[in-house]
Order: C-alpha cells, then sequence, then structure tokens
C-alpha cells in the first residue's frame, strides 16, 4: 500500500500553512484562549462546589484534561473533515475520486490545523497538573493507561466526525449538525458522565461512545466505583472502544461514498 | 481503450411544493454506447447539460451507472476505481488537482508518490513537459499565482507523470487566451501522435477539435447524435458556408451563380454570402468575386460547434417524427 505517500501529503499542508504565517499565528493564539476560557469555567463553578458529582476539582480537571488532549489530537486530523461540504460543492472531492487512494485518509491528510497544537499543549499541562494531584496508586499497567487514553480517546472523536460529517454526503450542509455532534461531544466528556441526565447520558456516553474518552479511563485510574454501577474494568476497554468506532466509521463513510458516487451530487 | 454500451444515467432531482418534497427523475446519459480504439484522438461535444460530463464522470469512476456496461483499459471504472486511476489522467478544466499554496514542483512532487513513480521514470518525464510546456520558470511559483493558461500547463503536466494510457480532459481549453489554446494544442497533438496517448476531450471550441481530434462525437439529451470525423459529419449537415467580403467602396453584393447574398452591413461595405460546398469551391467562389467588385478583406466561415449540434439535433427530431 501507499504507505509512505501519507507523510508526504501532511508534510505538504505544513508547508502551505506556514504560507500564511500572521494567520497561522493568530489562530495558534485563538485556540490556546479558547481553551483556556473552558478551564476558566471549571475553576469558576468549583469556587461555588466542593464536588461535582461526586469528584473533586483536581479529578474533574483531569477527565477535562484527556477530552481536551484527545480532541486537539482529533481535530487535528478529523478536523479537516469539516469542509467536506466545501469540497462536495466544488468537485475537489471528484479530484479525490481520482486518485489512486482512499479518500478518507486524503482528506484527513489534506489539511493538517497546526494551530490545534494550541489545544493539545493546554491539554496536555492540565493533565500533567492533574495526575500530579490526584490521589492514584500508581502501577505499570496504570502508566500505560495513561498514556493509550488520550490517544483511544483521539480515535474515538475522530470516529464521530468521521460519521456526523458523512451525512454531508446527504444533506448538502450537513456542518452545523455535524459540528454539533463533535463539538457537543467534546463538552460532554469534560465532565463526569453521572452528572447528566438518563436519555443524554445513554446518547453522548454509550452510542456516541464518549463515555470512554475520559470518565471510565479516569475512573479506574483513581480506582474509584463507577456511581452509574458498570464493572471497574470498563474503565480498561476504551482502545477496544475506540477501535470498534473506527471500523464502524469506516463503514458508515465506505456506505456515505458508494452513495456519492451513485447520487452525483 | 473505451467500450461503452447502452450505459444509462439517471439523476433524482427534488422538485419542492411547499413542505411536500417530490421527486422526478432526470436522465442525464440516456444509452450511450461507443468504443475508442487505443490511440485515437477523440472530440466529445455538445451543449451544456447534454451529458458530456455525466459521462466522463462514468467513464472516470466517479459516479457509478444506473445501468449498462463500460470499461476502460481493461477495468469496470465503477467497481476498480483505485486500479484505473493508475491508468489513466484526467484533466478537469474548471477544477484542480494541483496543492493550491505550493510551489508547482512540490505537487508533482506528491503525485510522483502518490502514483508510485520512479525517480528515473519521473525525471524523464517531467523534463520532457516541462520542454514542451515551457515551465522552467514556474516550477518553483506557488500554484495560486500561477494565470490560468500557465496553471493548465501544470495540470496536464500532472496528469501525465504516471503516463497514462487515456487522458481524458474536460473542456481543456476552457478561458484561455489563444496563444494559450495553441499551445496546449501543439502538446495534446504531439503526446497522441508520438507517444500514442489515447486522448479524449470534451470541448465547446471548434478548433480544439479541428486540430486535435480526427473523430468527433456529438451528444445532446444524453443519446449521440452523430459519430464520424469532423470533415464528414460538417459536411453532411451544413452544407452551406459563408464568405464574407468587406468592399473597398459601399456596392450592391456581386453576383455570382450558385451563390445566395444573405445579408448586407455597414451601408453596402459587407456583404455575407453563402454556397453550397458540394457546388463550388471557396477559391473559385473568390476568383469570380474579386473580378467583379474591389474587395479590401475576405474570410470563409465555417458553421460553428453549435450550428452543427443543433442542424443534427434537428435532424434526429425530424427522423423520430417520420417514424
Amino acid at each position: 500500500m501507499a504507505d509512505t505517500i501519507y507523510p508526504k501529503l501532511i508534510g505538504a499542508r505544513l508547508r502551505s500553512q506556514m504560507s500564511y504565517r500572521a494567520s497561522f499565528a493568530m489562530d495558534f493564539l485563538t485556540q490556546v484562549i479558547a481553551q483556556c476560557y473552558e478551564l476558566l469555567v471549571i475553576l469558576i463553578l468549583f469556587t461555588q462546589i466542593h464536588a461535582l458529582g461526586g469528584f473533586t476539582k483536581n479529578e474533574v480537571l483531569l477527565m477535562y484534561a484527556f477530552a481536551g488532549a484527545a480532541f486537539g489530537v482529533a481535530d487535528l486530523f478529523a478536523g479537516q473533515l469539516d469542509n467536506l461540504p466545501t469540497y462536495i460543492r466544488t468537485g475537489s472531492f471528484d479530484v479525490l475520486l481520482m486518485r489512486p487512494l482512499g479518500t478518507l485518509p486524503q482528506i484527513m491528510c489534506s489539511d493538517i490545523r497546526l494551530r490545534r497544537i494550541g489545544r493539545i499543549t493546554g491539554g496536555l499541562a492540565v493533565m500533567g497538573y492533574a495526575l500530579a494531584n490526584v490521589p492514584i496508586d500508581w502501577s505499570p499497567a496504570k502508566v500505560v493507561l495513561t498514556i493509550a487514553t488520550p490517544v483511544a480517546g483521539a480515535v474515538i472523536y475522530s470516529s464521530v466526525w468521521v460519521v456526523a460529517c458523512s451525512t454531508c454526503f446527504w444533506i448538502v450542509d450537513g456542518r452545523e449538525f455535524a459540528n454539533a455532534v463533535t463539538y457537543g461531544s467534546n463538552a460532554f466528556t469534560s465532565y463526569p458522565t453521572n452528572v447528566y441526565s438518563r436519555p443524554l447520558r445513554w446518547v453522548m456516553a454509550y452510542i456516541v461512545p464518549g463515555a470512554f474518552v475520559a470518565y471510565y479511563p479516569s475512573l479506574a485510574l483513581l480506582g474509584k466505583q463507577d456511581p452509574l454501577g458498570l464493572p471497574g474494568w470498563v474503565g480498561w476497554t476504551s482502545p477496544l472502544v475506540a477501535a470498534l468506532a473506527a471500523a464502524a466509521a469506516g463503514l458508515v463513510w465506505r456506505f456515505a461514498v458508494r452513495h456519492y458516487r451513485g447520487t452525483g451530487s | 481503450m473505451i467500450e461503452v454500451r447502452e450505459l444509462r444515467r439517471e439523476f433524482k432531482v427534488a422538485t419542492s411544493k411547499g413542505l411536500r418534497r417530490n421527486y422526478k427523475t432526470v436522465t442525464a446519459v440516456d444509452g450511450v454506447t461507443f468504443g475508442v480504439e487505443a490511440g485515437e484522438a477523440v472530440g466529445y461535444v455538445g451543449p451544456n447539460g447534454a451529458g458530456k460530463s455525466t459521462t466522463i464522470k462514468m467513464l472516470t469512476g466517479i459516479l457509478v451507472p444506473t445501468s449498462g456496461h463500460i470499461q476502460v483499459s481493461g477495468v469496470d471504472p465503477a467497481k476498480e476505481r483505485r486500479d484505473l486511476a493508475k491508468r489513466i489522467g484526467v484533466v478537469f478544466g474548471q477544477r484542480s488537482q494541483l496543492w493550491w499554496d505550493l510551489p508547482l514542483k512540490d505537487s508533482f512532487d506528491l503525485l510522483k508518490s502518490i502514483y508510485r513513480v520512479s525517480a528515473r521514470d519521473y525525471g524523464v518525464r517531467l523534463e520532457e513537459c516541462v520542454e514542451l510546456l515551457g515551465l522552467q520558470e514556474l516550477l518553483m511559483t506557488p500554484v495560486r499565482q500561477l494565470s490560468l493558461g500557465q496553471r493548465m500547463r501544470g495540470e496536464i503536466t500532472a496528469a501525465l507523470l504516471h503516463a497514462p494510457e487515456l487522458l481524458v480532459l474536460d473542456e481543456p481549453t476552457i478561458g484561455l487566451d489563444l496563444e494559450s489554446k495553441e499551445r496546449l494544442r501543439e502538446f495534446l497533438k504531439d503526446i497522441n501522435t508520438r507517444r500514442g496517448t489515447t486522448l479524449l476531450l470534451t470541448t465547446h471550441d471548434l478548433d480544439d477539435i479541428e486540430r486535435l481530434c480526427p473523430r468527433l462525437m456529438v451528444i445532446d439529451h444524453g443519446r449521440v447524435l452523430a459519430d464520424g470525423p469532423l470533415d464528414e459529419l460538417r459536411a453532411e449537415v451544413t452544407p452551406e458556408r459563408e464568405l464574407v467580403i468587406d468592399l473597398r467602396e459601399p456596392g450592391p453584393a456581386p453576383d455570382v451563380p450558385g451563390v445566395t447574398a444573405v445579408r448586407s452591413e455597414a451601408n453596402g461595405m459587407r456583404h455575407h454570402l453563402t454556397f453550397r460546398r458540394a457546388e463550388t469551391t471557396a477559391a473559385q467562389l473568390i476568383t469570380q468575386v474579386v473580378r467583379q467588385v474591389e474587395v479590401h478583406d475576405l474570410a470563409v466561415v465555417e458553421p460553428q460547434i453549435d450550428d452543427v449540434v443543433r442542424k443534427l439535433y434537428q435532424r434526429e427530431v425530424a427522423q423520430d417524427v417520420h417514424r
């Protein structure tokens, strides 16, 4: 397979961005500020309360940080899918179909939003702080889990992104809907899952497997019982859930592209 | 190289009435059959909305046919899109496959990797295109700063780097100035005759066909109306040509047997004369005309592609009525 081409496509995209240096710097800064803004909301919240859903400030910060870092990484790769309606409308998608490569990896590599590194940096910093300030009974397995969690989370978010954006093949401007799902699930996963009402929880935690991005891995790290009653080993299943989500997303995308080639636009 | 039988493609078009949505089926390509041999150069023409682009999209594997059989370069485009992509080159006049913000050369390098072209082949092919298309000065220019003509030369180079057997061009000369058009035609003619690359191109410019394509296919309303050499088609459907003469002094139109004066302009300074190509040649006519009047300038006008197509279509309708 064309295993060496994707790094090259990414490299090309980075060079393109660097050709607009000023706007790159602005975007980067905006991202850092946006991330701080959300952090501020949590900090202010905790000046009024001592626990949220049974979790302390630092524990919530840990979930927030996992979600933030994972979302940042996902946005870096899958965020480009937000432009899918433009690709379809201008016929650029046809150009992708004319190449001997898969359409999904081509789109993902067609724009790496470097400015998202601002978001990832913010997430990692908070993660470092939270990990140092929550009681964790460290073991080698937990170290692996700590590293695997943002990666698995990024895969889950990316899968959500792919599925949500696939709707754009049917709804010409499905972008608003897709964003509601992707950015919405980021907001959802930044807080403990048990604070949400039951219907929302079912959709956003299990159907969209948002609870596996930060909530369950954090419970496993902290050695806490799930207030929602699932057993402790669930916290270790995020990588598996991520793999399943990616497989499902791949199938949905394939189906969507087949629909596009069957109907045109 | 291309084999198409009874190709059909329908689209569902939404017709909204208030809240209820109705769909009606529009047939863009309606039972098209043709074949193209390796090494041919075929012009595919027709008015806007005739079904040209839809056919091209099906040939290149972008769209899946509603029904019918297609084989391009030995491959079914709908099923083996990626395989096909390695064998054919596609140029769309209206959309770019180059990386907008990067120097032209970077796009070529990326395509080299995408199509897995060896460094040696790549070097040879790129050098050839660069030389023939005069791209030396432009290789380091970002694509967004290229003029349309320069960009098209880049697009064609990009489509040829993997040495496709078939090059499909959708309106390659659209919007180009005369010089750029001429340069592209010359280049395409060269790769067709010398390298044997099969060409299929859609165009609105009759000169493209005249210069490049020994064979012309006319499509309208999703059906092939005519298929054959351009000269034959033109002689068949539009037997009349037009001679336009500008006189030195205003005067009546010259009276030559077998010729009708259609109209006069500019107070008798300019006259349009039509004559049948089967009865007289332009040369004979001109000799007779200059004997009668003092001519300042003259031009022989061939019927435009749209006229040819319109006449072909009218003929089709007439036949339908007779049946």
